[in-house]
Parts: C-alpha cells; structure tokens; sequence
C-alpha cells in the first residue's frame, strides 16, 4: 500500500473515531462491574445508587449496613468516593463492599462522572416519584 | 425433577452433583469435607475472610431469588426454562458451599431476605429476562474477580476462582443467548 493510501486509511480511521460519538459514558462500563451488588434505583446486597453524591454513608432508610459504614462519617462526593473506591476493604475496614478496588484513577473518574449522570437517568426520577 | 421442587439443599447438591456429572474444585471439596486446619491459617484474616464469604453468599441467595423469578414469569421457553433452573442450581451449590465455610471460620451465615427488589415490571418478554440475568452474571464475575485477591487464606481465593469460572460460563450462555457476542473480550473486568 503506497503512502497516499496510508494517509487515506488514517483520515478514514479519525473521522470514524469522531463521528461515532459514544451514546454511553465509559463510565456505564464500568458500573456493570458493580452490578452484582447493586442497582440505581433499588436496594440490592448493596444499597442504591440514585441520590448517592450529597448523601451521609450508611443513611438509606431500611438498608441493612454493616456498623463501619454507618460510622465513617462520609459524605459521598467526588473525593470520598475516589478514596473509598481505591481500596474499599483498606479504607473501610468492616465494610461488607468486599471488593478490591479500581485502581485506574481514571476509571474511577469516569465511573464517578456516571454515578453523577446517573442520578438524572429516568429511572433516578421514577425513585424520586415514589412516596416515601 | 428439577431443583426448584427439591426441598432440602443437600438433596439438590447431590441430585445436581449427580447429574452434571460436575465436581466441586478440590479447594471446595476441602472446605466442605470439614478440614479445621483451613480455618486455623487464616489467622488475623479469618474475620475478613468471612465476610468476603457472606457478602458472596448475599450475592449467591439473591441469584438465585432472581432464576425464580425468571422461571414463575412463564415468559421462558421450555428449553430456556430449563437452562434457567440449570444456573439456578448452581448458584445453590454456591451458596451451599459458602454458607458451609462461613460455619468452618466460625461466622454466622446470611439468611435469604424476605423479598427482594428487582424490577420484575420491566421484564416482558423471555429477551427481558435472559439479558436481567445476563446482567446479574455479569456483575457476579466482576465481585468474585474483586474478591479473589482479598482472601487471607489462598485456598479461599482458589475455591471463589472456581465459582467465577462457572458464573463467566453462565453470562456467556447468556450474551449467546440474546444474539451477543458471547466472549465480547480477552479479559473480564
């Protein structure tokens, strides 16, 4: 293949990669993998995602938590979570999240911007429908 | 028979044991035939470990609530229906062999909940169900995989390993099932 058709390939190749814009953030890949435990929008081994930056650890009402969680005192934003996601198990000890960590910064980012996405998905608004 | 009808868990595990002509991993077989010396090496782990074990044992009772579902919805075909209480068995000889360990380290076993939550409004047809519980597989594979470095006791990890092949197998079935791609990558995550 001469150069004139390397360059076409390429050209080819960038216009691909910027018209296929991504209708998922990578971070709902990334979410699948909390998926055994937990949902957005109801309580599962874990408790439920929707509404989670801005809450108090430990707080959804009828959840079953162990003690370290609803003593650590955290308010779930950005920086909690990125610490707490690093290594659960370390930071936490007593936690029932026992779950290694990610320890990609910046799959924790990118699973944190869904988290904050997430809230506004039409399930996160269902919930907030619900009487409570 | 199937498994749903059975209504003693040994019964089930011998009868799925039996007829898959499937062994537990040798690490398995270990912890379920009773070798206290396991237990004794975990050492300051043992806590830890056991609660690895019952939060795997939460994760295995809710599976297993969710195959019942799927089978009581009458949306599955009779053959998928069956590959359905298949998986479900397995999940009991998961929870039945977890629930036994977490008795060996001394703790105290999860129970079933009462109910659970899942979404059984938003599952309408028999493609609804497969890709729920394709999910639930997937998610499965990620918490072993995030458990099995954890284990004080590496035998542990050898025994979740095993559990984590049989739910990798079980979520390919499932992709295949729906039209997707069964093994999407080179590696789980």
């Amino acid at each position: 293949m001469n150069t004139e058709r390397w360059l076409l390939l390429g050209m080819l190749s960038f216009a691909a990669t910027v018209h296929a814009a991504p209708d998922k953030l990578p971070g709902e890949q990334i979410y699948a993998r909390c998926a055994a435990c937990h949902a957005l929008a109801y309580d599962r081994v874990g408790p439920h995602h929707c509404g989670l930056l801005g809450r108090r650890a430990g707080t959804v009402p009828g959840f079953a938590y162990s003690d370290a969680m609803k003593n650590s005192g955290f308010i779930w934003d950005e920086k909690t979570l990125d610490r707490f996601l690093t290594q659960p198990m370390k930071v936490l000890p007593g936690t029932t999240m026992t779950y290694a960590g990610i320890p990609d910064p910046k799959e924790r980012s990118d699973l944190i911007a869904y988290l904050k996405q997430a809230n506004d998905s039409r399930e996160c608004h269902s919930l907030r429908a619900l009487p409570h | 028979m199937s498994f749903l009808h059975i209504a003693h868990p040994q019964e089930a595990r011998r009868l799925f044991l039996g007829q898959s002509g499937l062994m537990l991993s040798g690490a398995a077989v270990a912890l379920l035939a009773g070798r206290e010396a396991l237990a004794a090496k975990t050492g300051d782990g043992k806590a830890q470990d056991t609660q690895i074990l019952n939060t795997a044992l939460s994760a295995e009772l809710e599976a297993i609530a969710a195959y019942q579902l799927g089978a009581e919805s009458k949306l599955l075909q009779h053959s998928v229906l069956d590959l359905a209480l298949t998986f479900q068995g397995h999940h009991k000889a998961h929870a039945e062999l977890l629930a036994k360990t977490v008795e060996k380290l001394g703790g105290k076993p999860v129970v079933p909940k009462t109910a659970y939550n899942f979404p059984a409004n938003q599952l309408k047809s028999q493609e609804d169900v497969l890709r729920f519980a394709a999910r639930l597989e997937q998610g499965a594979v990620s918490a072993y995989l995030g458990a099995v470095p954890l284990f004080g006791n590496r035998e542990l990890s050898r025994a979740a390993a095993s559990i984590l092949g049989d739910e990798a197998m079980h979520w390919a079935v499932l992709r295949q099932a729906v039209g997707e791609a069964p093994v999407p990558t080179a590696f789980v995550s």
